[in-house]
């Protein structure tokens, strides 16, 4: 269980979290979704302690990260999978936190292994590794310690689609164990497979907080024509409840073959009919990285 | 998967920490290189010395300020080293995520310097023994082993606070080129610019380290020699580790 509360960080006149509140519950699969320069990661290093909060808090396990008993035992962290010594093999830099966590030596081939590298790959100099590998040896390292929570910073990050099949799978297993996931990412697809639950920060703030279900519906057809108010009419007459959007088109509960047919039966010629986008959140997300674009060409 | 019972999970014990410490310093080329180096450089300057030494200076007070000279030089960098490639190579992140006690990380790190130097010193004398033994044998030197307890005293403080001089530098500057500068250009000029005026001279002997721990080496301490050491202690050694550490125990942990 990871509780941030109001957690706000000033660097001088700029605000980079903004009073910042979420949670992330046992069991499932937290997505921490937002542009580059949110300030996605540095709320995760006030999480972990690495920075602190100009006010506010942010707790896990019920504690402040600082105050953790042998924290690598009860914490995953990944936060920069390209922070790794590179003159070291992925095996002496896990033997490493092993020695420290107090882990049995076996422990090391395990973590190896539950993240897919090889024991001749985890002979190898982390400086020869792809930044795929790395990913890979990051999650080992937060998953040596046997912990409760995990926070990644943009695992997804260098995998391939394959291997952000697998990540989904590995941290699917994690979260029906009981443990907590908070995963950062900066695209939504990455997240939409990913995560059960979504954060959505802009510039410091929170501005969607909720399950995929909720911010992702999924079903749902979008259908436009030239008169709105007859195609109105025409879903009704259909049966197929519709709500109207600000642009005049229509977000059908029906797929489209049904919609297809209930405006032709209405004699209507549609002019957009693709699958809804959910509750606005890619409208929204897509708004926010042009306003980032935006604001980086003005800067 | 291993199972860990979570509600056993105790506090990393100091000792532990710094068996990592020293773990990494072995676990990383610069740390090889340099001990390999302080290695090679023992039995070089015996030899030299067997070959080239006059045979009545072939005393084991001889040898050993020969083989102490390249930890004077290499070990300050090892040091330095410890501290600044956790942030040049970014791995302060998971060290500090693992030990978020930064104190606790700074005094196992030195710790493990210490460690590392105390080590480097019994290879030092141990070559200096076999040096003075195949003097004696080779060379027909004087051999005399008169090296008394307080000269050994006086060198492994030398050392030491090499060492801890070097960190400190590390930890105040967080970055290799600048703490080598510092250490090996810098504060040897100040040294140099200080021995320059007769008037300076005399403020010199407290402030500077270099000249203010000769007597240590040249194994003369008296009250006043002590005096001066603490003092240049204080400014060289003592004050960038309390600058270093306060600023990293106040700071956010910054590696880029």
């Amino acid at each position: 269980m990871i509780v941030v509360e109001q957690l706000t960080k000033r660097y001088g006149a700029s605000v980079v979290v903004d009073a910042v509140s979420f949670r992330a519950e046992p069991g499932t699969v937290t997505g921490f979704l937002g542009p580059n320069g949110a300030g996605k990661s540095t709320t995760l290093r006030i999480l972990t302690g690495l920075n602190a909060p100009t006010s506010g808090s942010a707790t896990i396990l019920g504690r402040p990260y600082a105050r953790l008993d042998n924290p690598g035992r009860q914490v995953g962290v990944l936060l920069d999978a390209t922070a790794q010594h590179p003159g070291r093999s992925g095996r002496t830099a896990l033997r490493l936190d092993a020695l420290l966590m107090g882990l049995p030596r076996p422990s090391v081939d395990e973590a190896l292994d539950r993240v897919g590298l090889s024991a001749a790959e985890g002979d190898r100099r982390v400086g020869d590794y792809s930044l795929g590998m790395r990913q890979r040896l990051g999650l080992a390292h937060a998953l040596i310690g046997d912990p409760q929570v995990l926070i990644l910073d943009e695992p997804a990050n260098g995998l391939d689609p394959a291997g952000i099949r697998w990540l989904r799978g590995l941290l699917a297993d994690f979260a029906a164990g009981g443990g907590t996931v908070l995963l950062s990412s900066h695209l939504l697809h990455e997240v939409e497979l990913l995560a059960d639950h979504l954060v959505v920060i802009s510039r410091g703030r929170i501005v969607a907080d909720g399950s995929r279900n909720e911010l992702l519906p999924g079903a749902g057809t979008l259908v436009r024509a030239a008169d709105g108010t007859a195609l109105g009419r025409a879903l009704d007459a259909a049966g197929l409840a519709g709500t109207a959007t600000s642009d005049g088109a229509w977000v059908v509960a029906g797929d489209q073959a049904q919609v297809a047919r209930a405006a032709s039966a209405a004699g209507l010629a549609v002019t957009e009919l693709r699958p809804a986008d959910g509750s606005g959140l890619e409208a929204l997300f897509l708004s926010l990285t042009s306003d980032t674009a935006r604001g980086q060409v003005s800067a | 998967m291993t199972t860990v019972t979570a509600s056993r999970v105790t506090r990393v014990p100091l000792g532990r920490l710094v068996r990592v410490e020293l773990s990494k310093t072995v676990a990383s080329r610069s740390g090889e290189w340099l001990l390999t180096a302080l290695g090679l450089a023992l039995v070089a300057v015996v030899a030299v010395t067997l070959l080239v030494g006059d045979a009545a200076d072939l005393t084991f007070r001889g040898f050993a300020e020969v083989t102490s000279a390249p930890l004077s030089l290499l070990l300050p960098l090892l040091a330095i080293l410890s501290v600044t490639t956790e942030w040049s190579q970014r791995t302060a992140l998971t060290t500090f995520t693992l030990e978020p006690d930064r104190a606790r990380v700074v005094l196992a790190k030195l710790a493990a310097m210490v460690a590392v130097g105390l080590l480097a010193l019994a290879a030092a004398l141990t070559a200096a023994v076999i040096g003075n033994v195949l003097g004696t044998v080779l060379r027909d030197g004087s051999g005399t082993w008169g090296l008394r307890p307080s000269e050994v005293g006086d060198l492994v403080l030398t050392q030491v606070l090499a060492v801890v001089q070097g960190f400190a530098f590390g930890l105040l500057l967080l970055n290799t080129s600048a703490a080598i500068v510092l250490y090996y250009l810098v504060a040897p000029a100040v040294s140099t610019v200080l021995s320059l005026s007769d008037a300076l001279r005399g403020t010199a002997a407290w402030l500077d380290l270099g000249s203010a721990s000769t007597p240590l080496s040249a194994g003369s301490s008296t009250g006043q020699d002590w005096a001066q050491l603490a003092t240049a202690a204080t400014l060289w050694v003592l004050l960038p580790l309390g600058l270093g550490l306060i600023r990293l125990l106040r700071g956010d942990v910054k590696t880029d």
